[in-house]
């Protein structure tokens, strides 16, 4: 009988936390896919971190056209998801709509702020991990100049390529900074081969270390980079081991750890703006086996100070999207 | 803008003009047979998905080249099914084709290698190299005919050359062999080839197969030339822009060739100068990418001479009524 009771209540337990997992947190990802090698992929590694530290399990979604999205939060917020968490600025109008609608569902957009009571709203400071880069750059740099590769012509990307302008400046005033955009469609985050050419034509001008903030179209700049044989930067995840020796550095945007805290206070999560800047090693650059012998002790040196002036305050690195301008590159 | 910087612009032109040229001829085989072809990019990209997979796992950039022909092919083969033998719509067969290339590339890439539709990098054997012609190093010292010959014919890749053979070749094979005249006649009078006891299915057919070569060349190139492995939809629409090359270049091989080097040189253009700046005038890029559209709506609207398209294209053929 005693057995009896003890297998009933195990049976009562399994059926309570089988009761509080159908609120499993959600993810979408956003067009550039979830193996971008980039900003969704570092997303994902995030959730997948969680999964396994936690062992609990989450839904999961790719976008497929701009013309899903409404739908797919619709569609995970109806069944019960919570947290749900997307990934990229697109989806901000889109969740300003669909936020009001489920008052007691939370929602959590990265690149983005949302006013909205249920809303977390995580935002990096490119432009201090893209400075710490630029200097790099032009430490780097035997020419004098150098490229910056973007993908979608959006002010998120400027804002990438205006910080990188200002370290490049901050090292050598004299500098010149070529910059291309991909596209203005979606299209101009999957376009490996335009990338490619880019880079070409940038190496053509004179540049030797090419910075991409572009998704797919990235790869494209690393590859052309390293058939060249000059330097690339990568961005978002740390992407140096993709040609090992020929990329300069990574820029590092810890999406991974947003996605990760975010899915670890679940439901208690609290709505508002988070800044993820350097200090709180939201954005950074990478250094590790594949390009400890690019980044010589004097570089490492110079970004060390940089970073800590950066975290503390002293050095403020222009922000595009705060008023649109950028004083160090033109469009 | 200095002489070194014409001939690296021109370099870029004549790399980025490749698939444009090969899927242009491709179209133009198809459609002056009567068999009207948006499905080039679904093509494309499948190719040039099967070709990265192929060269990725055997690390022969040949078989690579091969298994994109073959994916090619594929398609042509559903398009013709479908346009000649079922006589259904052939533009909503090319839709369906696209739709088709843009979903299974990835699934099958997710499939096979886990990387999210992304294959394996190539490297070494598995891409092209570029191929240094003959003298080059002798001659690029001399002034002008040096950088020209050194930098801008010489150091592409086999398919590039390729690629230029296949309009002389196509010119000829269209307008001075008996295969070429039927090939055409079907495209503007099915009824009178018929007539004349040639099979019109069976024209329109190899027709279709020679479209879908080309493609597959045109996507191998992409892939294995260009960029070192396939990423979700990388076409990016040169499928389309070939189409609307082909309606510049009026249906004809060589006209062909010079829509697509224009289209080739305005991209190349577009990269090299973010904005143009003409005194007080600065022209952003985004107009320069637009202008292969714009050209062609302005040759659609007939101010530059009337593009004619074969008078039975897109028209199923039926034997009797």
């Amino acid at each position: 009988m005693s057995l009896m009771k003890t297998l009933a209540a195990a049976t009562a337990t399994i059926a309570l936390t089988a009761g509080m997992a159908a609120a499993d947190p959600a993810l979408i990802f956003d067009l550039g896919g979830k193996f971008d090698k980039s900003f969704n992929e570092a997303a994902y590694e995030g959730a997948q971190r969680w999964a396994k530290e936690t062992g609990g399990s989450y839904k999961e979604l790719e976008m497929q056209s701009e013309a899903q999205r409404e739908q797919a939060l619709r569609r995970l917020a109806e069944s019960g998801a919570n947290p749900v968490v997307m990934t990229g600025f697109a989806f901000g109008d889109v969740l300003n709509q669909v936020a009001p609608d489920f008052p007691d569902t939370k929602f959590a957009i990265i690149d983005m702020v949302v006013d909205q009571p249920n809303v977390k709203s995580v935002v990096f400071t490119e432009e201090q991990g893209s400075y710490l880069v630029g200097m790099a750059a032009a430490m780097a740099s035997k020419t004098g100049t150098v490229g910056f590769v973007g993908g979608m012509d959006i002010p998120l990307i400027r804002k990438f390529a205006c910080g990188y302008a200002q370290g490049v400046m901050a090292v050598n005033p004299d500098a010149k900074v070529i910059a291309n955009m991909t596209g203005s469609t979606p299209a101009a985050w999957n376009d490996p081969v335009k990338g490619g050419e880019l880079a070409k034509a940038q190496k053509a001008q004179g540049a030797d270390v090419i910075y991409a903030a572009a998704g797919g179209t990235g790869l494209g700049v690393l590859q052309a980079a390293a058939d060249e044989g000059i330097l690339s930067i990568g961005v978002d995840s740390n992407q140096n081991y993709l040609h090992p020796g020929k990329v300069l550095t990574s820029m590092t945007k810890r999406v991974d750890n947003a996605v990760y805290d975010i899915f670890k206070s679940g439901t208690d999560m609290t709505p508002g703006i988070t800044v993820m800047d350097f200090a709180a090693g939201g954005v950074g650059y990478a250094v590790d086996d594949n390009n400890k012998d690019l980044i010589t002790p004097a570089m490492q040196e110079q970004l060390d100070k940089a970073g800590k002036l950066i975290a503390s305050g002293t050095l403020k690195v222009h922000d595009y999207m705060s008023d649109e301008t950028c004083a160090a590159l033109s469009f | 803008m200095d002489f070194a910087t014409l001939i690296q612009i021109l370099d870029s032109s004549v790399r980025l003009a490749t698939p444009l040229l090969f899927a242009c001829l491709a179209g133009l085989f198809s459609e002056r047979a009567g068999v009207f072809d948006i499905g080039l990019e679904g093509k494309m990209l499948a190719a040039a998905f099967l070709s990265a997979s192929v060269a990725a796992v055997t690390g022969s950039v040949w078989l690579g080249v091969l298994a994109g022909i073959f994916a090619s092919l594929l398609l042509s083969g559903i398009h013709g099914l479908a346009a000649i033998t079922f006589r259904g719509n052939q533009l909503i067969s090319g839709v369906a084709i696209n739709f088709l290339a843009s979903g299974l590339t990835v699934l099958l890439g997710q499939k096979w290698f886990g990387l999210g539709g992304r294959t394996p990098p190539l490297t070494g054997e598995g891409r092209f190299e570029s191929i240094t012609l003959p003298f080059a190093d002798a001659i690029a010292p001399l002034p002008f005919i040096g950088p020209i010959y050194a930098e801008l014919i010489s150091g592409h890749s086999a398919l590039v050359y390729l690629g230029f053979a296949c309009v002389p070749a196509a010119a000829w094979l269209l307008y001075r062999t008996r295969f070429g005249l039927r090939l055409r006649a079907v495209g503007e009078n099915p009824a009178a080839v018929d007539t004349a006891g040639v099979s019109v299915v069976g024209i329109r057919y190899s027709a279709v197969a020679i479209c879908g070569v080309l493609c597959g060349l045109a996507g191998a190139y992409l892939a294995l030339g260009l960029a070192a492995g396939f990423g979700k939809e990388m076409t990016a629409g040169r499928g389309f822009i070939a189409l609307a090359a082909l309606i510049f270049a009026k249906w004809r091989p060589w006209y062909a060739l010079g829509a697509t080097m224009l289209f080739g040189f305005l991209e190349a253009v577009g990269n090299r100068f973010p904005t143009i700046e003409l005194g007080p005038i600065a022209i952003p890029s985004q107009f320069v990418q637009a202008l292969p559209y714009i050209i062609t709506v302005v040759i659609l609207a007939g101010f530059i001479g009337k593009a004619r398209p074969p008078r039975a294209g897109g028209e199923p053929y039926v034997k009797e009524r």
